[in-house]
């Protein structure tokens, strides 16, 4: 039996938008996941379902053997880091991270102990007499998580904490967020619409689309083998490239292209995706394409081009000397290519 | 130059603004220390004359009233007694009604607010008539409780209250269960610190509203001891400079609560900020 199961999860609100629909999912002990979607796709509803913030329409919760849809928030022993922090604005940091030890009735030995270990676990030992508008958006981003640790719950729930902050600072809490999970082992979920966030945090990763789980894997699995087409779109950055095209006894005739996949497929309406780091430039590539433009990013360049009238992007070292208006020629890997069926949009 | 010769004007019709505000009070408060003889005489004074502590001390403790059964000294006290409970029960039912309305899942909680919202347009000269047999048949006439709750029921604290809690975010409560309160101690340890400004505004409205009540204590006393300030202002009968020093420490208490509330008040904006 799995630590966090979630068994059938529906959540209709009252106004009939059915936020989350059917969703199952187990969570290991320890684990690190990251429910990542598209805005308004119901993984922040679902995080929320299991802090209990949400009352569930049907289905069955169970954290540790027990269910938990009909316990109160504050007793099922879970804690949650808020997108706008939410701390506590007259309280001290140290009152803001004692708040909820006062309330389980410990002493104020053990409080002051278990606070100060956290603050200097979180460097925030300097700040605990500060009230949270006196702190930096980083600064308040640590408290809410001391707050959480302190706490030292079952769960760990995020709700896009990360948003809040610039790309620096973003980069730095993702590394320290990773870090402190890992060194504390305590399950942890991450909402986030950020799929670079969810990449880089998750142990597993949960694709969420219109209140339905997409697809549920390791990062490497969601990346080279997504599921549907939904997924193949949302993860991977930039955008994987998707052709329409038709396939005829496993080949694709994209334009004029054709595309040996080595299969035997026949497909009317298909959509063919390759990563824009996975197409081949090459002197002797088969195919060959103009540039309409290059975006220098560095070390890297992607270009944009179109074959038919279907515009995709690859990406390649800035050392190949390419400009917009130059051709190219490149190769397309039947090995590295993805298949979608576009009735269904799911994975050939 | 321009910013200088603007920011002069502006200095120019503010100090005139303040001459018309403090130069009658000025004009009462000096008179009120010569003697009356003197002012009959000569007419309200400028300067300050020497009868200063005779005049005030003898205001303070002679006995006044129709019946001679109550001192000025007294006066001040009931006024105190009455307007500081009319403040702090007023801040305490407005800031619980407004929690009920904004935080529990009341059916109409709206259409209960604005059948409160609507008693503003019933003062209580409207429902003096009312008031007083419920008083009296309450055997609250000639008392101090009897003064203080009819009008310790605010519609307007009340939905200052109920505004400022709509403005707080919702992920406090929610960060707030998780910590494990209850609604007795979110009340207590979220909702009064955080309208500690508030607080301080409405009970400064309402300790002046109070105050200066003198329609409803005129009805429901018919014994002396129970007169206020106001009352007593109507009904002072002395010499002039006796009445002037009446009129100038009938002041004092509203100052003082405006003076002390303010600092907090001022320390609230900066904290809750």
């Amino acid at each position: 039996m799995s630590f966090l199961e979630l068994q059938n999860i529906t959540k209709i609100y009252p106004n009939g938008t059915k936020a989350v629909n059917e969703t199952s999912l187990n969570i290991d002990n320890g684990e690190f996941v990251v429910f990542v979607g598209p805005s308004g796709c119901g993984k922040s509803t679902l995080l929320r379902m299991i802090a209990g913030l949400e009352d569930i329409t049907n289905g069955e919760i169970s954290l540790d053997g027990n269910v938990i849809n009909n316990i109160d928030p504050s007793e099922r022993d879970v804690a949650m880091v808020f997108q706008n922090y939410a701390l506590y604005p007259h309280m001290s940091v140290f009152n803001n991270m004692a708040y909820g030890l006062k309330n389980r009735g410990i002493s104020k030995e053990e409080i002051n102990n278990k606070v100060n270990d956290v603050a200097k676990l979180l460097e925030i030992d300097q700040l605990l007499t500060r009230k949270p508008s006196m702190l930096s958006g980083g600064q308040r981003q640590r408290v809410a998580m001391g707050r959480a640790i302190v706490r030292n719950p079952k769960i760990f729930l995020f709700d896009e904490p990360l948003s809040n902050l610039d790309a620096k600072l973003r980069n730095q809490m993702r590394l320290e967020i990773k870090r402190l999970q890992r060194q504390m082992g305590v399950t942890s979920i991450f909402v986030t619409h950020d799929q670079t966030e969810a990449m880089t945090l998750g142990d597993r990763i949960v694709v969420i689309n219109n209140g339905v789980v997409e697809q549920v894997g390791t990062p490497k699995e969601i990346y080279s083998k997504p599921y549907t087409k939904f997924v193949a779109e949302f993860i991977g950055s930039p955008q994987m490239n998707l052709f329409n095209c038709k396939i005829e006894n496993g080949i694709a005739h994209i334009a004029d292209m054709r595309i040996n996949l080595n299969n035997s497929a026949n497909i009317d309406d298909a959509s063919l995706g390759i990563r824009p780091d996975d197409i081949l430039i090459s002197d002797n590539g088969q195919h060959t394409c103009v540039a309409n433009l290059v975006e220098y990013l560095g070390s890297d360049m992607i270009i944009y081009s179109k074959i038919g009238d279907q515009e995709f992007s690859c990406k390649l070292s800035s050392k190949i000397n390419l400009n917009a208006g130059d051709t190219f020629k490149f190769d397309i890997s039947n090995t590295l290519v993805h298949l979608f069926d576009n009735t269904n949009g799911s994975r050939v | 130059m321009t910013k200088y010769i603007s920011s002069t004007i502006n200095h120019f019709i503010l100090s005139i603004g303040l001459l018309i505000m403090v130069v009658p009070i000025w004009i009462i408060f000096a008179s009120s220390t010569h003697s009356s003889l003197f002012i009959n005489t000569n007419g309200l004074q400028f300067f300050l004359g020497d009868n200063f502590i005779d005049n005030y001390s003898r205001v303070l403790f002679k006995q006044s009233g129709f019946f001679n059964e109550i001192t000025a000294l007294k006066m001040f006290l009931n006024s105190f007694v009455m307007a500081t409970g009319i403040a702090t029960l007023s801040v305490i039912t407005s800031l619980m009604a407004a929690y009920g309305l904004v935080y529990f899942k009341v059916k109409f909680a709206t259409f209960i607010f604005w059948l409160i919202f609507i008693t503003l347009l019933v003062p209580l000269e409207l429902r003096i008539m009312p008031s007083y047999i419920v008083m009296s048949k309450l055997n609250l006439v000639n008392t101090f409780a009897g003064l203080i709750l009819p009008i310790s029921a605010s519609a307007i604290a009340t939905f200052f209250f109920r505004q400022f809690y709509k403005s707080i975010p919702d992920e406090l409560l929610e960060a707030a269960k998780l910590d494990g309160t209850n609604s007795w101690s979110f009340f207590i340890d979220f909702l009064i610190p955080l309208s500690k400004t508030m607080i301080a505004a409405v009970f400064i409205f309402m300790f002046v509203f109070g105050y200066n009540q003198y329609l409803w204590p005129l009805i429901m006393t018919t014994s002396e001891q129970y007169w206020t300030v106001v009352m007593g202002l109507k009904t002072m009968y002395g010499s002039i400079s006796d009445r002037f020093a009446f009129v100038i420490m009938s002041m004092i208490p509203p100052v003082i609560i405006i003076i002390f509330l303010q600092k907090l008040f001022i320390q609230g904006i900066f904290q809750n900020k």
